[in-house]
C-alpha cells in the first residue's frame, strides 16, 4: 500500500454571527513582571565573532565551538520557512541579543549555596511558584532554573547522583561530562534539521543535561523551569535528555515571561534518546507571554523537540499544555526505530486574541509492532488561528505498525480558525493507521443549560473546555494538571460576553 | 410565589405571546396545555431568561422579586428550575463536575462555603435513588448517549439536587414510555412540599393522572383563553381543543 494523503479542513469565519460570544478585555497574565538584576548583556547582533564569544564565556571545548560555527555558517545558507500557516512577523537577526547572564554579579562555576545567589532572582522563582530551596520544593520534583540564558540553579543534585543521575545544566554538563554530551549532542536533532535548530546550535545558551544509567527508575520528577528576563534578547535553550537501558525519568517543562511589546525569539532544541527498555515522559507547560489584546508583542516560540527511541521495547511519550506565545511552531516528535516501542503525543493547543498556533507531531515508524497514539485538541477564541499539523510515516521494513490519531477543534466564536493539516506516508502492508477528526462548537444551547442550572456563562465555559482537555490533562504528573487546567480557564477568560 | 401580568414576548421578531396573565401560588401545581405554536414553549423560555426571546411588555415577579431583571443564573439561585423538553448533550463534561459546579454556584450566591466532595457525593447516591438511575450516572457525560428516558430522568434528578421551589416542566412525557413516565412522575412526587409549585406543560392527561394539578389552563394563540380545575384536562383528552377554540372565537 502507497498512500499519501493531505487533507485540509478550514472553519470558521467571520461570517456566522453569535450573540453570546464577543471579544473582549485581555486575559490575565500573571507572570508579566520584571526582575531587576545585575545582567550581563552582550552586544545586540549575530556573526562569527558572537558565536565564538558565547562559547569563549562558557569555556567550551574546541569541538563545540567547531559544532557551533559549522551550524552558523550552514544557518547563513539557509532561508527561514514561511509553509507554517502562521503569519510571522518579520525577525530582524541583527538586532537580537544572544547572549544574556543574570548571574553576573555571582560566582564562576554556579553558586555553591543559595547565598550566593542574587536574592532577586531567588525572589523571582518564588513568585513564579518554583522556589529555588529544597526543603521548600514541590513534594518529589527536582528543579533547573533557567533564566535568560543562564541556568541560575539545579536542586536536589547530590541526591540524584548517589543513583548515578546526572541533572544539571548543559554548560556544566559540557564541562564535567563532554564525553556522553558529545556522543548524544545533535544525534537526534542534527544542526541541519531546520532553519531554527542551525540556529540554535550555533547560539544555544543554557538547558538542562539529564541521564539515566541502565536500569535505574529516576525516583522524583524532573523540571526545568524557563524565564526570559531581559528585553531584545532571545533565549535559545538546549535540552538533552537519554535514558539508558532500562531506565525511566518523567520530565516537565514550564516557561513564562514579562510583558513586553516586542516580540520575544525563543527557539529551543529538545533532544531525547531512549535506548532498549527505556522509558521517558516529558511533560511541558506552556505559558510564554502571547501578547496583548491587540496582538501586540509576545514570544515567538519556535522549536525543535525530538525523541529517538533507539532500543527494543523503548517508550516515549509529549504531552504539551500550550496556552501561550504569540506564535507556537513546533512538532515535537518520534522516530521509532526499535522494534516494538511505542511513542504518545497529547496535546492540548489554545489560542485566544491574535495568537497563532501550528502544531502537532510526527511518528515515524521505523521497527516492527511500533506503535504511536496522536490526541490533539485545539481551543481556539477570540481572532486566532490554531492549526494541527501531524506526518505519520511508516516505512517498508516496518511490519505490524499501528497509528492512531485524534484530532479535535474547539471553536468558541466566530472570528477564530481551525485547521487540521495530516499528513500519512504509509510503504507497508501491514500497517493500520486511523485518523479521526472533528470540530465542534460551543453552542448557545449548551451555555443556557449551564445558566439555567446556576452556572454562569465564563465557569460554564471553563467546564466545557476543561471537559474537552480531560484524556490531555489526565495525562500530566498531579501539581502539573491542576496548573494546566487553571491555566486553561485564565487563558479563555473574557471570550464569552 | 410567581405573578406574570399582561406578558408579550417574541422570537426573531415574531410576537409569540400577547399578553399572559398567570398567578401560581406556594404548593399549587399548574397545567398549561394547547395545541404546537400555542406559545407554551415561549413562556417557559421567557421565564428562565433564554436570551433567544425578547420580552416586549409586561412584568414577573417570583416570590416578589422582578424576575425579568435577573440573569438566567439568578432566577436558577432564586428557586426557578426547568426541566428541558429537549435537554442539550455536554460531551466532556462528567455529571458530577456539572452538578458540583451547579450546586455550588447557588450555596455561592446564598452565602454558604462549596460542599465538600464526600457530602456531596452521597447526595448524589441518594437524589438518583428518586429517578432510579445508576451509579454510573456520576462520570457519565451530562446527557451524551443517554437515551431519551434517561433524560428526562437526569432531568427531575437535577431538580432533586437543585431543590427549586417553582419548576416548570416542559412535556417531560413526551418519548416516555409507560414505565419512564412512572419514574419520572413518581420521583417528581416525592419531591414535592407543600412550598413548592409546578407549572406542567404536557399534551397529555396520563401525566396529569399522577400529578394531579389544582389548576389547567389552554394556552391558544399567545393568551390563556380558559381556566379550570382538573377536569378540564379530561375533557380536553376526549373532546380536543376545537370547542375551547370555538368558545374564544364566540367571546
Amino acid at each position: 500500500m502507497k498512500e499519501k494523503e493531505i487533507k485540509k479542513e478550514t472553519v470558521g469565519n467571520a461570517e456566522e454571527k453569535n450573540r453570546f460570544v464577543r471579544e473582549v478585555a485581555q486575559k490575565k497574565y500573571e507572570y508579566g513582571f520584571t526582575t531587576d538584576v545585575q545582567t550581563e548583556i552582550i552586544d545586540r547582533g549575530l556573526d562569527e565573532d558572537v558565536v565564538r564569544l558565547i562559547s569563549a564565556k562558557k569555556e567550551e571545548p574546541d569541538w563545540l565551538l567547531e559544532f557551533r560555527l559549522k551550524a552558523f555558517n550552514y544557518w547563513q545558507t539557509q532561508q527561514q520557512p514561511s509553509w507554517g500557516h502562521l503569519t510571522l512577523p518579520e525577525i530582524d537577526y541583527q538586532a537580537i541579543s544572544y547572549y544574556a547572564d543574570p548571574t553576573k554579579g555571582m560566582k564562576k562555576d554556579g553558586p555553591k549555596s543559595l547565598d550566593e545567589i542574587d536574592p532577586e532572582l531567588m525572589k523571582t522563582f518564588d513568585k513564579l511558584g518554583i522556589p529555588l530551596e529544597e526543603r521548600l520544593a514541590l513534594s518529589g520534583t527536582a528543579v533547573d532554573a533557567v533564566m535568560d540564558s543562564v541556568s541560575v540553579k539545579t536542586t536536589f543534585k547530590e541526591k540524584l547522583s548517589e543513583r548515578g543521575i546526572i541533572f544539571c545544566s548543559i554548560s556544566e554538563a559540557v564541562r564535567e561530562y563532554p564525553d556522553l554530551v558529545r556522543q548524544y549532542l545533535g544525534s537526534v536533532v542534527p544542526y541541519r534539521d531546520n532553519y531554527f535548530a542551525a540556529l540554535n546550535s550555533a547560539v544555544f545558551s543554557d538547558g538542562s543535561f539529564v541521564y539515566i544509567p541502565k536500569g535505574v527508575r529516576c525516583p522524583m520528577e524532573l523540571s526545568t523551569y524557563f524565564r526570559i528576563n531581559a528585553r531584545n534578547t532571545g533565549q535559545f535553550e538546549r535540552t538533552l535528555i537519554v535514558c539508558d537501558d532500562g531506565g525511566y525519568v518523567s520530565y516537565l517543562e514550564g516557561c513564562t515571561a514579562p510583558m513586553r511589546d516586542e516580540n520575544q525569539l525563543h527557539a529551543a532544541i529538545v533532544e531525547i534518546v531512549v535506548n532498549e527498555n527505556a522509558e521517558v515522559k516529558y511533560s511541558t507547560v506552556q505559558n510564554w507571554y502571547p501578547g496583548d489584546a491587540e496582538g501586540k508583542g509576545g514570544v515567538l516560540n519556535l522549536v525543535t523537540k525530538r525523541g529517538h527511541l533507539r532500543g527494543a521495547n523503548s517508550k516515549l511519550s509529549w504531552t504539551q499544555v500550550e496556552t501561550g506565545s504569540a506564535i507556537t511552531w513546533k512538532y515535537p516528535s518520534c522516530i521509532l526505530s526499535g522494534d516494538n516501542s511505542q511513542a504518545e503525543f497529547y496535546s492540548v493547543a489554545v489560542t485566544n486574541n491574535y495568537q497563532q498556533a501550528d502544531t502537532g507531531t510526527k511518528m515515524i515508524h521505523l521497527g516492527r509492532n511500533t506503535k504511536s497514539t496522536i490526541i490533539s485538541k485545539g481551543i481556539s477564541a477570540g481572532k486566532s488561528q490554531n492549526s494541527y499539523r501531524g506526518l505519520v510515516r511508516v516505512a517498508p521494513r516496518a511490519d505490524g505498525a499501528r497509528n492512531y490519531s485524534s484530532c479535535d477543534s474547539l471553536l468558541l466564536g466566530s472570528d477564530c480558525g481551525a485547521h487540521t493539516f495530516p499528513y500519512m506516508d504509509v510503504r507497508n502492508d501491514t500497517a493500520i493507521v486511523e485518523h479521526e477528526a472533528t470540530t465542534s462548537k460551543i453552542s448557545e444551547e449548551q451555555l443556557f443549560y449551564c445558566n439555567q442550572r446556576g452556572i454562569p456563562t465564563e465557569e460554564a465555559v471553563g467546564l466545557i473546555v476543561n471537559g474537552y482537555a480531560k484524556d490531555v490533562i489526565n495525562k500530566l504528573p498531579m501539581e502539573f494538571a491542576v496548573e494546566a487546567q487553571k491555566l486553561l480557564n485564565v487563558s479563555l477568560e473574557g471570550t464569552v460576553g | 410565589m410567581l405573578e406574570i401580568k399582561d406578558l408579550h414576548a417574541c422570537i426573531n421578531g415574531k410576537e409569540i405571546l400577547k399578553g399572559i396573565n398567570l398567578t401560581v401560588n406556594a404548593g399549587e401545581i399548574h397545567a398549561l396545555m394547547g395545541q404546537n405554536g400555542a406559545g407554551k414553549s415561549t413562556l417557559s423560555n421567557v421565564l428562565v431568561g433564554n436570551p433567544a426571546y425578547e420580552v416586549t411588555h409586561g412584568s414577573v415577579t417570583f416570590n416578589g422579586k422582578d424576575l425579568l431583571a435577573m440573569k438566567p443564573e439568578e432566577r436558577a439561585h432564586e428557586g426557578l428550575f426547568l426541566s428541558f423538553q429537549q435537554p442539550v448533550e455536554i460531551p466532556g463534561v462528567s455529571m458530577v463536575n456539572f452538578m458540583r459546579a451547579a450546586v455550588n454556584a447557588k450555596r455561592k450566591y446564598k452565602g454558604l462555603e462549596p460542599m465538600g466532595a464526600g457530602d456531596f457525593l452521597k447526595m448524589m447516591r441518594e437524589k438518583r435513588k428518586i429517578v432510579e438511575l445508576d451509579s454510573k450516572l456520576a462520570n457519565r457525560s451530562v446527557n451524551e448517549g443517554f437515551s431519551g428516558g434517561e433524560k428526562k430522568r437526569n432531568e427531575i434528578f437535577q431538580m432533586a439536587m437543585l431543590e427549586p421551589t417553582l419548576s416548570i416542566l416542559d412535556e417531560t412525557d413526551s418519548g416516555l414510555d409507560v414505565d419512564a413516565l412512572r419514574i419520572v412522575a413518581e420521583g417528581f412526587n416525592k419531591l414535592r412540599t407543600p412550598e413548592t409549585s409546578a407549572l406542567v406543560i404536557t399534551h397529555y392527561q396520563r401525566l396529569l393522572d399522577y400529578l394531579k394539578p389544582d389548576v389547567v389552563h389552554v394556552l391558544m394563540d399567545g393568551r390563556i383563553v380558559k381556566t379550570g380545575g382538573p377536569d378540564l384536562a379530561v375533557e380536553i383528552e376526549k373532546r380536543g381543543f376545537d370547542w375551547i377554540k370555538a368558545e374564544a372565537e364566540a367571546d
